[in-house]
C-alpha cells in the first residue's frame, strides 16, 4: 500500500514533516515497512483538513503528529488487512 | 499610458502585447492578430512613441512576434527588434558646448595617452587616440566632457552587443550569457526576451483542468518583491484561477541545491555556484580554465521540478520568475526533462490582467514550501549565508565570497585564476543584486531586498533539514553513486530503455 503525506504548503504548515516522522516511527514499530511505503505529495486537494494523508485510494483526514498514531492504527492498518 | 506596475513604458509596451496575445489565444488564434493588435495598442491616428504611427504599429508587430517565441532559428533568447533601435549615437568621448575654455586643462593633464588638445579655447579629443577610458569626464571641474555609449552596450557586461555598419545593436550569441540587461536597459526596447507564454497557454489547455495531467508553477522566491498591490498569498490564488493546481516555492529546489552545493564544496575544496545559468556560461565562455569548478548540481528550478516530476511523472512543471536565462536554461538537457516551460513576471501580470484577475481582491491561499536558506538564494548574499551555515554544521570552514553583477563576478574570478583569491566558494549572480534585481521584475529598487529578508524569515523551516529528507524519501536528491548530475543522465537513460 502507499501511504501518501502531503507536504504541500496548507499541511505543510500544520506539520506535515511531523507527520511523516511519525508514521516512519510507526512503520516500524507496527514491522509493516514490507507492506506500506510512504511517500510525499502535494496537494490532495483536501486543504482545510490537512495534514491529508492518502492510503491508496482512502483519505485520512485532520493527521497531526498528537493523533498520528490512533489514525494509524485504526486507519491505516485496518487497509492491509 | 497608465504606469502602474512597472518601472519603464517599455516593459509596459511588451507587457500590452502579450496581454492581447493572451486574450486572442483565448477567443481562437487567427492571422488577424498580426494586424489587430498593434491597431488596439496603437490605434493613433497620432504617435505618441516614435515619427508616425505606422512605424510603432510595425514596431509592435515585431514584439508580437517575440512575444509568440520570436525567430526560430535563433537560438538566443533575446534578440534585437532591428526597426525599433533607434541608431543610438556613438561618439564616445564628447566635449559639450559647456566646455569653458579653462586654462588649467585638467583633461589633458590627465589623459593617459594626450588625446585632447586645446584648440580655441576648446578641447578637442582625437578619436584616433582615444580610449575611452573616461578620465577626462572625471576631471573636468565643469563636466563639460561625457561618455556617449549606447545603453546596450553599456549594459552588456559579458561584451557582447556591438553596433553594425547601419548602426543597428547586434547581439554576438558566442558572447552572450542570456541575463537580459539589455532588454531592460535599452530606453527604447529594442532589444527585446522570447517569449513562451504561448506554449504554457497549450500545456493548461491541453490539461483539461489538470485531469489529463497536473500543471504545476514553480515561482521564484523574489517573486516576493514583485506584485506590490497585493500579498503574495493572493498572487497564488490568482495562479490558481489561471488553471494552475498548485503553485510551488522553487525555494525548495534552493534548499536542496544549497545541500549538495555544500556537499560539493567539502569534498572538492573549491566550487562556484550552478544557480545562475548567466553567471555558468559567462565561466564557460571567458574563464574555460575554471569551468571545472562550476558546481554539477542542478539550479533550484531544476531541483524543484525534478521532485515535482519524481513524486508525480506525469505532471508538467512551468518556473515563473524574474529571469530571461532560465528561458535558456530550461532547454538544456540537465533540464529538459524537468521543466516544461519558463514564464517572466512580467508575463504572469500579463496572463491575469488578460483574464481580468485582480489578485487584490482575492482570497489568500497558503504558500510554505522552504526554509530560510531557500528563500533567501533571490538575493546576492543569500547563498553564501546558507553554505557558511551548513559547513559550520558539517565541520569544515567554507570561505564565501559573494559576487552579483559580472563586472564583479569578473573581478573575482581573475584574482581566482590568477591563484590569489582567499576565497573558495564563488557564488556569482549576473544580475546586480541577485534575481531580486532580474531584468524581467516588474519593478526594481531597494525594497525588494527587505521584501527577500522578511520572507525569508517568515518561512516555518528555519533549516533546510526537513527538505533534505523530503528529497530522500522521494528519491529525488543523489543518485546511488553521489552525484546529482549523473541522476539526470541516469532518468534520461531509462527513458531512453
Amino acid at each position: 500500500m502507499v501511504l501518501s503525506v502531503c507536504v504541500g504548503s496548507s499541511c505543510h504548515l500544520k506539520g506535515s514533516y511531523d507527520v511523516i516522522e511519525a508514521f516512519k516511527s510507526l512503520i516500524e514499530k507496527h514491522n509493516v515497512s514490507d507492506k506500506i511505503e510512504l511517500r510525499a505529495c502535494f496537494c490532495l486537494g483536501r486543504c482545510s483538513e490537512g495534514v491529508s494523508v492518502k492510503a491508496d485510494n482512502n483519505y485520512i483526514l485532520n493527521v497531526n503528529a498528537t493523533n498520528a498514531e490512533e489514525k494509524f492504527v485504526k486507519e491505516v492498518l485496518p487497509l492491509i488487512g | 499610458m497608465e504606469n502602474r506596475l512597472f518601472d519603464t513604458t517599455v516593459q509596459q509596451l511588451k507587457y500590452e502585447v502579450i496581454k492581447e496575445l493572451i486574450k486572442a489565444y483565448d477567443k481562437g488564434l487567427t492571422n488577424d492578430i498580426y494586424h489587430d493588435i498593434p491597431i488596439a495598442i496603437m490605434p493613433g491616428p497620432k504617435a505618441s512613441l516614435r515619427c508616425c504611427v505606422y512605424k510603432e504599429r510595425a514596431i509592435l508587430q515585431e514584439r508580437l512576434k517575440m512575444a509568440m517565441g520570436g525567430d526560430k532559428n535563433n537560438p538566443n533568447v533575446v534578440e534585437v527588434i532591428d526597426i525599433a533601435c533607434d541608431e543610438c549615437p556613438v561618439d564616445g568621448i564628447f566635449v559639450t558646448p559647456a566646455c569653458r575654455g579653462c586654462i588649467s586643462h585638467r583633461c589633458a593633464e590627465v589623459c593617459p595617452k594626450n588625446a585632447i588638445t586645446i584648440e580655441d579655447k576648446h578641447a578637442v579629443v582625437d578619436k584616433s587616440k582615444c580610449i575611452e577610458c573616461g578620465k577626462c569626464t572625471q576631471a573636468c571641474p565643469y563636466n563639460a566632457i561625457i561618455l556617449q555609449k549606447r545603453p546596450c552596450v553599456l549594459s552588456c557586461k559579458a561584451g557582447a552587443i556591438s553596433v553594425n555598419s547601419d548602426k543597428k545593436a547586434v547581439i554576438n550569441n558566442d558572447k552572450c550569457v542570456g541575463c537580459g540587461a539589455c532588454v531592460y536597459q535599452c530606453p527604447f526596447g529594442a532589444i527585446a526576451d522570447k517569449s513562451y507564454i504561448l506554449d504554457v497557454l497549450d500545456i493548461l489547455k491541453n490539461s483539461e483542468n489538470n485531469t489529463k495531467y497536473k500543471v504545476y508553477a514553480i515561482i521564484a522566491p523574489s517573486i516576493v518583491a514583485q506584485f506590490n498591490y497585493a500579498r503574495i498569498e493572493q498572487v497564488i490564488t490568482g495562479m490558481s484561477e489561471l488553471g494552475f493546481f498548485q503553485v510551488i516555492e522553487t525555494a525548495l529546489g534552493a534548499d536542496m541545491t544549497l545541500n549538495l552545493e555544500a556537499d560539493e564544496l567539502k569534498e572538492h575544496g573549491t566550487l562556484t555556484t550552478s544557480c545562475c545559468p548567466s553567471f555558468v556560461k559567462y565561466i564557460q565562455i571567458n574563464f574555460p580554465d575554471l569551468a571545472k569548478y562550476i558546481s554539477s548540481t542542478p539550479s533550484p528550478m531544476v531541483m524543484t521540478g525534478k521532485l515535482i516530476k519524481k513524486l508525480e511523472p506525469t505532471s508538467k512543471v512551468i518556473f515563473v520568475g524574474p529571469c530571461s536565462s532560465k528561458k535558456f536554461e530550461f532547454e538544456l538537457d540537465i533540464a529538459k526533462d524537468y521543466i516544461d516551460s519558463v514564464i517572466s513576471f512580467e508575463e504572469l501580470q500579463a496572463f491575469l490582467d488578460a483574464r481580468n484577475i485582480d489578485v487584490s481582491t482575492l482570497k489568500d491561499t497558503a504558500l510554505d514550501n522552504a526554509s530560510y536558506f531557500g528563500r533567501i538564494f533571490a538575493r546576492s548574499g543569500g547563498i553564501t549565508e546558507g553554505v557558511t551555515a551548513l559547513a559550520k554544521e558539517r565541520g569544515f570552514e567554507a570561505k564565501p565570497v559573494a559576487m552579483s553583477g559580472l563586472d564583479e563576478c569578473k573581478k573575482q574570478l581573475l584574482l581566482f585564476k590568477a591563484g590569489r583569491s582567499p576565497f573558495n566558494f564563488f557564488e556569482g549572480m549576473a544580475c546586480d543584486g541577485g534575481c531580486v534585481n532580474g531584468a524581467l521584475c516588474l519593478h526594481h529598487g531597494p525594497k525588494s531586498l527587505t521584501d527577500v529578508n522578511r520572507y525569508g524569515a517568515e518561512a516555518k523551516e528555519k533549516t533546510v533539514d526537513n527538505t533534505v529528507k523530503l528529497y530522500d524519501m522521494a528519491g529525488a536528491g543523489k543518485s546511488e553513486d553521489g552525484t546529482a548530475k549523473d541522476e539526470a543522465a541516469a532518468a534520461l537513460e531509462k527513458k531512453n530503455k
